[in-house]
């Protein structure tokens, strides 16, 4: 055992742990997902246990999820899969999530993972528990488990009936599962499969959902913080005496933290303008349009992820037909419309903060090291989280709001203004992709030379045959120094590089498709055996009404394909560009998506439209502006996220595999966004757009050239 | 200027003694503890923080306490009567008009301002009106079958 505090299992005291849950039944689970278990080992933290499921002497069932809603509805997802397993309403499962004191220890709140690797432990610890109830019913009603039946926490033998609640009474058991429960089967399923209200509605269209900025405490302080004018700059002075003279104002000053103090958050931002403070600047290095040549001319040797074959033979053989292309993307805010927010009390020694994030866990410890404070004295509780896409696994704002509670000794909000977001973001990283690829005369892609700068290999190894591949990703750090480029902190944006890395392949398929005369759809299923992707592809195609053809046909149709999380995608488009303009309307979207068993059809129908509806923004409109450590884009008046007028009409299929466990559904749509419509642009005017977004003056210009 | 400000809130009367030039946001989520209405960009682009004014939608982040005064402002808290959610918002949970839910309260306050005006709103006018307000996590299609499900359903209410 490590001294080290992951959760408050630490040490397997089960029975002081039972006792903070309260009485009933209680199902701890450790049989965790392989992948999540090295990964977890990987990284140093204790083995702990993955779910925790409450049965109390009211039937009431309470699953404890580290996880956090923040949209995706997952809060609903995993109360149908537990209420599936015990056989009861899910009016009867209460979700406490993202809370460190009551929750068991997670990695975070990304990557498509909860129903995917969390969801079995959930699963696994309902089944037990039902496994208990159903002996506790037994005994009780002196009838062999086997002819018991169990319908909406009612177990009967078909004259007599026992609650689960009834059977919970007065009992304290606990069951640590350390095996593989025995799950229902798909032919037995009531829960999964279905479409339930979600538990997060009526709050959320009542005003009565509370996000961490909502947050209030007795004698509660709103801290604005001085921040630097742009990523990289050293203070020189600091006069904060007139902010001082403000009645009911707090400063505090303490190193490169400087923040004025009020109980009135308007105060708070007035005082902050009366704090003086001078900067030295370091000199930008590269800007928006320069950063691309940067980070490859900058690049160290690339990492060989996929080495097969003889790409050289083949590229520089002479008799293939060789393509050459390079993709560029941008740097992408995450943009959520919540801030980044959250209020921090320090109370008898212990330090409580309600912080929206992705990584309540990660926080805490953030905070605990930041106070110099055991984890045990640190506990986060995570409300509400207003939209995330990978923004908000970092909270500086919870260290921030901790750090200022501590010193003022009052509880203290710190929620970001909207500048503030802009400028601390973790930015989805500029990128580059340079692809040299053969087809032969059959049209039959030889060979593969892929170079991918910043984004990532996410999602990058080519679906299809090709028997010479080579595949290399180069950090973004400086080749001689070792340095990071990035000017600013960047970090993961919905699937990340998944997108830069799927509008690059899927292009360079479809240039190669037009090259060789051949149907686009036509060249993919004539280069893939995957029969996944096949039938992805037959079903978008289908439901699209595909046209067979070679490109450019004029009528602004394509069609893209993909895997990320596990989960196929393919989807069709059509567009039309304003040749005067260069605007592209995106009319229309089809995507079929394959992600094995489905436990919500229409929580991952909303994943998908929502993935395609976002997807518009980073493909048509949407690239932070920058001069080194300068942010340009500030506000959304010049950072362009995607609105009603702009979002096409979305059609989503869900391919039935219920055979194959539930795989990612909030990312893999919006993958092959930027390609589709790429591949529809130029099929609309016979213009390849090598750069995202492609905003109308670089269609316009494309179109001149 | 300090002074007495008078204006309905939600069906009620309402009298502050403060300064008049606050904003009406930052009033509402920190007197008045309604902590629905939200700031989302603090410039009057994103419209999380809409609330009607006289049934006309208004960003709450630029709008001083002296604009509204002997007016009557309605907040998303004000749009349950008697327990029962309006029917907009119970449009919005049928065709799962949200997901993360942050932009929802200005979404709603923007529509129902809309049907107010405009009991019977087009598609197209429905577009045009809610294009002011941003939603990250896409649920704009769900958005618009929503207003369409409550015009239909009397939304106007």
């Amino acid at each position: 055992m490590t001294t080290r505090s992951s959760s408050p299992l630490r040490g397997i005291d089960r029975r002081s742990f039972c006792k903070l849950l309260g009485g009933g039944i209680v199902v701890l689970v450790t049989a965790r997902p392989a992948e999540l278990f090295a990964q977890q080992r990987r990284r140093g933290y204790p083995e702990d246990l993955n779910a925790y499921l409450r049965i109390d002497e009211n039937g009431r069932v309470t699953i404890f999820s580290g996880k956090i809603e923040m949209g995706q509805g997952v809060q609903t997802s995993l109360a149908q899969m537990a209420a599936e397993e015990l056989g009861v309403g899910l009016d009867s499962v209460n979700m406490v999530m993202g809370d460190t004191d009551l929750c068991p220890w997670d990695q975070g709140t990304h990557g498509s993972m909860s129903t995917r690797f969390f969801g079995p432990a959930v699963r696994a610890a309902a089944a037990e528990a039902r496994t208990v109830l159903m002996n506790l019913a037994a005994q009780k009603l002196g009838t062999p488990r086997g002819k018991l039946v169990v319908d909406n926490g009612v177990v009967s033998n078909g004259s007599q009936k026992v609650t689960y609640g009834e059977l919970a009474k007065g009992k304290r058991i606990a069951r640590l599962v350390d095996e593989k429960a025995v799950l229902r089967s798909v032919g037995e399923f009531k829960l999964i499969g279905t479409a339930p209200k979600r538990l997060d509605g009526r709050e959320k269209v009542s005003g009565r959902a509370k996000y961490a900025g909502d947050v209030r405490l007795p004698g509660m302080l709103y801290a604005r913080l001085l921040r630097p004018p742009v990523h990289g700059a050293t203070r020189k002075s600091l006069d904060t005496s007139k902010a001082k003279e403000l009645p009911g104002v707090t400063v505090v000053e303490k190193g490169d933290l400087v923040a004025v103090l009020h109980a009135d958050p308007e105060r708070a931002a007035a005082a902050l303008k009366l704090v003086k403070a001078e900067w030295e600047k370091p000199a930008a290095a590269f800007d928006t349009e320069s950063v691309h040549d940067y980070l490859v001319k900058n690049a160290g040797e690339g990492e060989a992820h996929v080495s097969r074959g003889n790409v050289a033979s083949v590229i520089d053989g002479g008799s293939a037909r060789v393509i050459r292309s390079t993709f560029r993307t941008g740097y992408l805010a995450h943009a959520p419309i919540e801030p980044h927010s959250a209020v921090a009390e320090w109370k008898d020694g212990r330090l409580t903060a309600w912080i929206g994030t992705q990584g309540p866990f990660q926080a805490r410890t953030r905070i605990a090291e930041t106070l110099g404070l055991d984890e045990k004295s640190v506990r986060v509780i995570t409300p509400f989280v207003g939209g995330g896409f990978g923004g908000k696994s970092p909270a500086p704002q919870g260290v921030e709001a901790a750090q200022l509670a501590q010193m003022t000794g009052k509880p203290v909000m710190v929620m970001f203004t909207r500048g503030e977001e802009f400028f601390f973001d973790t930015f989805g990283p500029a990128a580059v992709v340079k692809i040299n690829s053969a087809i032969d005369g059959a049209g039959k892609i030889t060979a593969w030379d892929y170079h991918v700068y910043a984004a990532g290999e996410r999602s990058a190894e080519p679906p299809y045959d090709i028997a010479n591949v080579s595949l290399k990703s180069y950090a973004a750090r400086n080749s001689a120094t070792g340095a990071r480029i990035h000017p600013f902190a960047t970090g993961p944006w919905r699937a990340p590089g998944a997108g830069t890395n799927v509008f690059a392949r899927e292009s360079q398929i479809d240039i190669m498709a037009a090259a060789a005369k051949v149907d686009p759809l036509e060249f993919r299923l004539r280069n893939t055996s995957d029969p996944q992707l096949i039938r992805a592809l037959k079903t978008v195609a289908d439901a699209f009404g595909w046209k067979p053809g070679a490109g450019p046909s004029g009528q602004g149709r394509a069609i893209a394909c993909s895997i990320d999380a596990g989960t196929y995608c393919a989807m069709a488009a059509e567009v039309a560009v304003d040749r005067k303009t260069g605007a592209i309307n995106v009319k229309r979207v089809v995507a079929a998506q394959d992600m094995g068993l489905v436990i919500n059809p229409v929580g991952a129908k909303m994943q998908m439209e929502g993935c395609i509806t976002m997807g518009q923004g980073y493909v048509l409109s949407e690239e932070l502006n920058f001069r080194g450590g300068d942010i340009l884009d500030r506000n959304f008046d010049t950072y362009e996220l995607p609105r009603f007028a702009g979002v096409p009409r979305i059609e989503t299929l869900l391919i039935a595999n219920e055979r194959l466990a539930p795989q990612g559904g909030g990312e893999p749509a919006i993958v092959p966004v930027g390609a589709v419509i790429a591949n529809a642009v130029f099929d609309a005017t016979g213009v390849r757009m090598f750069r995202l977004p492609m905003t109308p003056a670089r269609v316009l210009a494309a179109m001149k050239a | 200027m300090r002074k007495s400000i008078k204006f309905t809130l939600n069906g009620r009367p309402v009298a502050l003694d403060t300064d008049d030039g606050r904003t009406l946001l930052w009033v509402l989520r920190t007197d008045l503890d309604l902590t629905g209405t939200k700031y989302g960009c603090g410039e009057g682009i994103c419209g999380a923080c809409t609330v009607a004014v006289d049934g006309t939608a208004v960003r709450s982040c630029q709008t001083s306490l002296a604009a509204i005064e002997n007016k009557k402002v309605v907040t998303i808290e004000g749009l349950e009567h008697g327990g029962n959610l309006h029917p907009l918002q119970q449009a919005f949970i049928d065709q799962g008009g949200f997901q993360c839910g942050y932009c929802t309260s200005g979404m709603l306050m923007n529509a129902w301002a809309l049907l107010q005006k405009q009991p019977h709103p087009s598609h197209a006018a429905i577009v045009d009106e809610m294009n002011s307000n941003l939603c990250r996590c896409g649920a704009h299609q769900r958005i618009v079958a929503a207003i369409e499900q409550a015009s239909k359903s009397g939304g106007a209410r």
